[in-house]
């Protein structure tokens, strides 16, 4: 889109790109930028409940000085550029609750080092968004601040965990947001608001100042209005990092110039499994096989392929997360910070603290691993579903060498109901299906709007990766968005 | 398998959650549903499989052991999270009792 569309959009409505060009154009000042998406938060957080903190006074300096930068030419690609933060990463000097009430009072006292990166261009800090407590959810219901609406249907969830992000960066809150995903916490609720972002392959992204959930999942990802925006946002962000001993020495790529790129000969891989699957909606998959389609038409070669083990990569997870989850969240003892509750004894200052502070499902999954890692079970449930793990990812090494990437829908089916599943705890869990395995796997998804049911309600689909495959993954994806 | 509130109790203590007899009767419900579901692993053969821990394939990452000083506003932010302090010391219930 040009420029001169700009008469008939208002400033928050903008991409990066189009934001960047305007900015540096003179045509507006970051100020202003800002101050449009400030209006437009206020306007609809009391509805749609995207942000937990609005830094409103920071935004405005900040805003500011980066108009200062401007004016003196000393521009990067995000100077100026207003965006929000999951709440589960730590902004220095924020609020960071991590969406449970244990961390309520908790100022992060530093940049996570994917922050650091971004604020350092002179990007605009908005606000922390809201969250499943700690990244433990599908449908961001287990916040301790309230779910999050999504945009598209005021009934609907906006997804999870990154549902504020997600609902953020689709109304136009922001003009982008950084969110975690340890398994769909990204491209799930960027399917459910409509919008793109990508999970990078474990490693590739630093986490440090990231809550910890699961340390062996857990990575960190941009989510933004076009698919060339995220790669110029992996570009900023990715990286080895000296305080993150897990993020990979292997470069970065040219993820601008991927996009860029023709797909036409790619080998692109239909998972059967995905689209056999009992539950998936109809109107789901015929928007995906429409879009595979379009990719077809454009040259790439469609093969379809086996994921044997795919109907296991739910259960994986759900032994291997909460046991890592567990070992996490043992930090938080509210000890040293967070809202202590009193008791008679220490054990009951922590058992009371970590009541009061967590939500349900947080709960549950450190009951669930801390039983799975006890003496006694961690053979029959952690190592064994180490073991499967090894199956799920020798299943991709097998299919990746035939084809350069996958395509499935990132859901099977569109944005359900606040409180349609949450009392069934297994179909909360089962809506994690085509997200999961490449988390379990370590590898890169990401999740680009395909269009609309007929209720109006977006659609995602999903393009997964080999290993630190990010370049071919944004460039199919900037070719069917 | 259906877990009894004992073994509840026993978990939540190695949790360190106090949670009321609603709540212990919950849990138990479901956590006994996620792990009949979960058991469902056990129809793979993974007689010959070496368990996945790390997926980058990095090996002994290590760095100099040098103590690198923190600046004073992040060891005074760190200092204001404290619940209870007496001047900059972090107050603490007794261990041994």
């Amino acid at each position: 889109m040009s420029i001169f569309c700009l008469d008939f959009m208002k400033l928050n409505e903008l991409n990066i790109e189009q934001a960047t060009k305007g900015l540096r154009e003179g045509d507006f000042t970051s100020v202003e930028l800002t101050q449009a998406c400030l209006d437009r938060i206020s306007e609809r957080n009391s509805e749609i409940n995207a942000f937990i903190t609005v830094t409103d006074k920071l935004a405005l300096e900040e805003a500011g000085r980066a108009d200062e930068m401007i004016k003196a030419g000393n521009v990067m690609p995000l100077t100026g550029v207003p965006f929000c933060v999951k709440d589960a990463i730590c902004v220095e000097g924020v609020r960071s609750t991590g969406g449970a009430k244990i961390l309520d009072n908790y100022i992060a006292p530093y940049d996570a080092t994917v922050i650091s990166k971004i604020r350092k261009q002179g990007a605009v800090l908005l606000g922390k968004t809201n969250c499943d407590a700690f990244g433990h959810g599908a449908s961001n219901e287990n916040s301790m601040y309230g779910p999050v609406r999504n945009p598209h249907n005021l009934k609907k969830v906006a997804g999870g965990s990154s549902g504020g992000s997600a609902a953020a960066v689709a109304d136009h809150q922001c003009i982008f947001s950084i969110a975690e995903d340890t398994g769909g916490s990204i491209r799930q609720p960027a399917a459910f608001c409509g919008i793109a972002g990508i999970r990078p392959s474990y490693g590739r992204n630093s986490r440090y100042g990231i809550m910890p959930m699961a340390s062996s999942f857990d990575t960190v990802g941009p989510m933004a209005k076009s698919v060339e925006d995220l790669a110029l946002l992996m570009e900023v962000m990715a990286g080895h990092d000296v305080n993150d001993a897990t993020t990979v020495p292997e470069d970065v790529g040219s993820y601008m110039d991927d996009v860029g790129k023709d797909i036409k000969g790619l080998r692109v891989g239909i998972p059967r499994e995905y689209f056999e699957l009992e539950g998936l909606d109809v109107e789901v998959k015929k928007i995906i096989e429409d879009k595979i389609n379009i990719l077809k038409n454009k040259g790439c070669e469609i093969i379809e392929v086996s994921l044997p083990h795919t109907k296991y990569a739910v259960p994986t997870y759900y032994i291997l997360v909460p046991s890592e989850d567990s070992s996490n969240l043992g930090r938080l003892d509210a000890i040293r910070y967070g809202v202590q509750t009193e008791g008679l004894s220490l054990f009951d200052v922590y058992a009371k603290s970590r009541a009061v502070g967590f939500p349900e499902e947080v709960k549950r999954r450190i009951m669930v691993g801390t039983y799975a890692l006890s003496a006694g079970y961690y053979e029959a449930y952690y190592k064994k579903a180490q073991k499967v793990r090894t199956k799920i990812i020798e299943d991709f090494d097998k299919v990746f060498e035939n084809v350069d990437v996958l395509v499935t829908p990132t859901s099977p089916f569109p944005a359900f109901e606040i409180g349609e599943k949450s009392d069934d705890l297994l179909a909360m869990y089962l809506a994690d299906i085509f997200v999961s395995p490449a988390s379990v796997a370590g590898i890169p998804g990401l999740s680009v709007s395909a269009g609309n049911t007929k209720e109006g309600l977006p659609v995602g689909l999903q393009i997964i990766g080999p290993r630190l495959g990010e370049g071919v993954v944004l460039q199919v994806g900037n070719n069917i968005s | 398998m259906k877990l009894s509130i004992d073994g509840i109790d026993h978990i939540a203590t190695m949790a360190r959650l106090d949670l009321t007899d609603e709540e212990k009767a919950m849990y138990a419900e479901q956590l006994s549903a996620v792990l009949d579901y979960v058991g469902m692993l056990s129809e793979v053969d993974t007689s010959e499989v070496i368990e996945t821990c790390q997926v980058t394939g990095l090996q002994d990452v290590v760095r100099e052991d040098l103590v690198i000083e923190s600046d004073e506003l992040t060891r005074e932010r760190l200092i204001e999270q404290f619940p209870h302090k007496v001047g900059k010391l972090l107050k603490v219930r007794a261990v041994f009792e």
